[in-house]
C-alpha cells in the first residue's frame, strides 16, 4: 500500500501523446501529487544571486506555496532556508527584502543567523541546561545549487544535479547572459505579482505556444504596428523545440538570421544604443554581430523559469486553481542604456495591465473555466504532428505554430509522476 | 475646490464607462499616467510599475482598449468608483498659472465574469489649465496593496 499521492492518479488515463484529461488542471488529487513530484522533489528555480548583491541581503522567495528565505552570509555564500521558527512555528521574515545578519521570531525572541543556526533564546535555563542551538537551526531545503547565478532549489536529499537537470537548457541561458558585455544578467528592478485564477500548466503551456500571438494578442500588434505576430505566423522560419527535462523554446534565430539586422530583435537598430554596441563590440569581438543579429532566448526552464528575451517570469502554483506569475525587465551588467528601455518596454508589456500580459493572463483564467465544462473532456495536442523532426543535435523540432513544447512539457511530466523511486 | 472636484468627478466617470476618448482629450500633451508597484514613491526610471506611460505610452493604450481584441477588456469590466477626501496639495486651484496638485482616496467596484474585484487607493493629479479648461499633466495611482499579487487589471485605474 502506498501512501504517495501520485500514486492515485491514473496518469496513462489522462496523459497520451496527443491529448491530455481536463482532470489535469482541476483535481486536487493532481495538485497533491505535483507538489509531492514535481515542486517537493524537483530542481525549481528559486531567486537570482543580484537579488542579495551584499552580505547579509534577503529576498522572500518561494517553492511552489512554500515560503523561502534566500541569504547572503557575511561571507557571501548563499542560503535557502525555510521561513518557519523551529520553536513554535511562527514565521521569522516578514519584509519581501532586506539586509540583515539575524531573523528574530517575534513570538519568544528566538534569533538565527542568516545562515540559519540557531544564535539564541530567552530564558535558557528553562531548557535545563540542554544545549539547543545544534539541532534547532531553521530549516534548509536540502539541494541549492546556482547557474549563471540562477539559484535552484530542490527539496529532494538526492537526485539528478542540476546540470543533469538543466541539461540543454544551459546553453540557452548562457545565450541570455552573453548579451550582456561583461557575461552577467542582473535582476535588480524589483518584481510585478500577477494573479490568475488558473492551473499553472495553463501558464506553463501557453508560454512556449507559438500558435496563440496572433490571436490572443492581435489589439496590441494593430495598434503600434508590431511585426512580432508575424515571426508566430504560418511562413515563419522559426522553430519550437523540445530541449529534453521538459524544457522547451520558440528559437526565433532563423528570422532573425534571416533579416541579419543588429537588435531588430528587440526592435531597434545599434544607432539607437551606441554605448551598448560598442561596449559589446569591445566584449565579443567578431562575435559581437552574431549575439547582436540572433537575439535573446524565449525558453521555458520546467518546471518555473521563463526567459522571455528581456523578461523572467517566474512561475508560483498556489492552489490547484491559482497561479502567481512573477516577472522582471532583464538589465545587463555594463549596458544601462540598453537596461533603460528593457525596463521601460517590460512595464508596458507585463504584469496586470500589461500590453500582452493582461490578455494572455485573460486567456488563462478563460480556459480554466472551460475545463470544467464536461464535454469533450480533452484538450487537443496534435498540432504539427506530423512535421515533427530532428535538429542537428538530436531534439524535436516543429513549425513555429506547432505544439511540439506542449507534447514535451507533458511527456516529462508523465515520467515524473509515474516514476517509481 | 468645487471646481476641481467636478473635474476629478468627470475623469473619474469617462474611465468607468469606458469612454476612451473622452478620457484621453482630458490630458495634457505631456501627461503621464503612473500606477508604481511595490510601494509609493519607487523611482520609475530604475524599477518595475504596474504602469507607467507617457503621453505617446497613453495614445497607444486608448487605442488598444478600443481594438475588439482586447480580449482583457472585451467584455469592458462593469465599473463605478468613489472618490473622496480631496485635497489640494499644491499650487493654485483656480488655475491662475500654475499647476494645482490635488489628491484623492478611491474605492473602485469591478465586475467581470471572473468576479467582482474591489480595488482601493490614493490618486495624486497634476491639474493644469489648458484654454481654460482643466487638463492632466499627471496621474499618479497608489493602490493599497500594490506589494502584493494584483488580479489583471485593463481598465483604466
Amino acid at each position: 500500500m502506498s501512501t504517495s499521492p501520485a500514486a492515485t492518479v491514473p496518469w496513462d488515463r489522462l496523459i497520451e501523446p496527443d491529448r491530455v484529461h481536463s482532470s489535469l488542471y482541476t483535481d486536487p488529487a493532481v495538485w497533491e501529487a505535483e507538489l509531492e513530484r514535481i515542486w517537493y522533489r524537483t530542481w525549481v528555480y528559486v531567486g537570482h544571486e543580484s537579488e542579495v548583491p551584499e552580505p547579509n541581503d534577503y529576498v522572500l522567495k518561494s517553492i511552489g506555496p512554500q515560503p523561502v528565505i534566500m541569504s547572503r552570509d557575511r561571507q557571501g555564500e548563499i542560503h535557502l532556508l525555510l521561513n518557519r521558527c523551529s520553536h513554535r512555528a511562527n514565521l521569522v521574515c516578514d519584509a519581501p527584502k532586506g539586509n540583515s545578519s539575524a531573523f528574530r521570531c517575534p513570538y519568544h525572541g528566538w534569533t538565527f543567523a542568516n545562515t540559519g543556526a540557531l544564535l539564541g533564546y530567552p530564558f535558557s535555563s528553562g531548557y535545563g541546561g540542554r544545549e539547543l542551538k545544534s539541532e534547532l537551526g531553521l530549516a534548509r531545503v536540502p539541494r541549492m545549487d546556482s547557474y549563471q547565478g540562477f539559484v535552484f532549489g530542490s527539496f529532494a536529499p538526492d537526485g539528478p544535479s542540476l546540470a543533469e537537470h538543466l541539461g540543454a537548457a544551459a546553453g540557452e541561458i548562457d545565450r541570455l547572459v552573453r548579451l550582456s558585455p561583461e557575461g552577467r544578467v542582473q535582476l535588480s528592478a524589483g518584481w510585478l505579482q500577477h494573479k490568475v485564477r488558473a492551473n499553472w500548466k495553463m501558464l506553463l503551456e501557453n508560454e512556449t505556444d507559438g500558435y496563440h500571438p496572433q490571436f490572443v494578442h492581435a489589439s496590441i500588434f494593430a495598434v503600434a504596428d508590431s511585426g512580432i505576430g508575424e515571426l508566430y505566423g504560418e511562413k515563419s522560419t522559426a522553430v519550437c523545440r523540445d530541449l529534453g527535462g521538459g524544457h522547451t523554446e520558440n528559437d526565433l534565430r532563423p528570422e532573425f538570421r534571416r533579416l541579419g539586422e543588429p537588435l531588430r530583435w528587440f526592435g531597434t537598430t545599434p544607432e539607437r544604443l551606441p554605448d551598448y554596441v560598442t561596449r559589446m563590440r569591445a566584449a565579443y569581438g567578431d562575435d559581437a554581430e552574431r549575439i547582436l543579429v540572433e537575439g535573446s532566448p524565449h525558453v521555458m526552464i520546467f518546471p518555473n523559469l521563463f526567459i522571455a528575451e528581456i523578461q523572467i517570469f517566474v512561475l508560483q502554483p498556489v492552489a490547484v486553481d491559482e497561479t502567481v506569475q512573477h516577472v522582471t525587465a532583464i538589465q545587463f551588467a555594463g549596458a544601462p542604456d540598453f537596461n533603460r528601455r528593457m525596463l521601460q518596454q517590460t512595464i508596458g508589456s507585463v504584469g496586470p495591465a500589461g500590453f500582452l500580459l493582461a490578455d494572455d493572463s485573460e486567456m488563462y483564467e478563460r480556459n480554466q473555466r472551460g475545463v470544467q465544462v464536461r464535454r469533450p473532456e480533452w484538450l487537443v495536442l496534435k498540432r504539427g504532428l506530423h512535421r515533427e523532426r530532428l535538429d542537428e543535435c538530436g531534439h524535436t523540432v516543429g513549425d513555429a505554430t506547432d505544439e511540439v513544447p506542449m507534447r514535451a512539457m507533458w511527456a516529462h511530466y508523465r515520467s515524473l509522476m509515474e516514476d517509481r523511486r | 475646490v468645487t471646481e476641481v472636484e467636478q473635474f476629478l468627478f468627470l475623469e473619474a466617470r469617462l474611465a468607468d464607462e469606458g469612454d476612451y476618448d473622452g478620457w484621453e482629450a482630458l490630458w495634457t500633451d505631456d501627461g503621464v499616467y503612473w500606477i508604481p508597484a511595490n510601494g509609493d514613491d519607487i523611482d520609475p526610471t530604475s524599477q518595475m510599475s504596474i504602469l507607467f506611460d507617457n503621453r505617446s505610452r497613453i495614445a497607444l493604450r486608448v487605442r488598444q482598449l478600443k481594438h475588439e481584441k482586447r480580449h482583457s477588456q472585451n467584455p469592458k469590466s462593469r465599473l463605478r468608483r468613489i472618490l473622496g477626501n480631496v485635497e489640494i496639495l499644491e499650487g493654485d486651484p483656480s488655475g491662475a498659472g500654475e499647476d494645482a496638485v490635488v489628491g484623492a482616496n478611491f474605492i473602485v467596484y469591478e465586475s467581470r465574469e471572473r468576479g467582482t474585484t474591489i480595488w482601493g487607493g490614493r490618486t495624486e493629479y497634476r491639474l493644469r489649465r489648458v484654454d481654460g479648461a482643466w487638463r492632466m499633466a499627471r496621474k499618479k495611482v497608489m493602490l493599497v496593496d500594490n506589494d502584493r499579487p494584483l488580479a489583471t487589471l485593463a481598465f483604466i485605474v
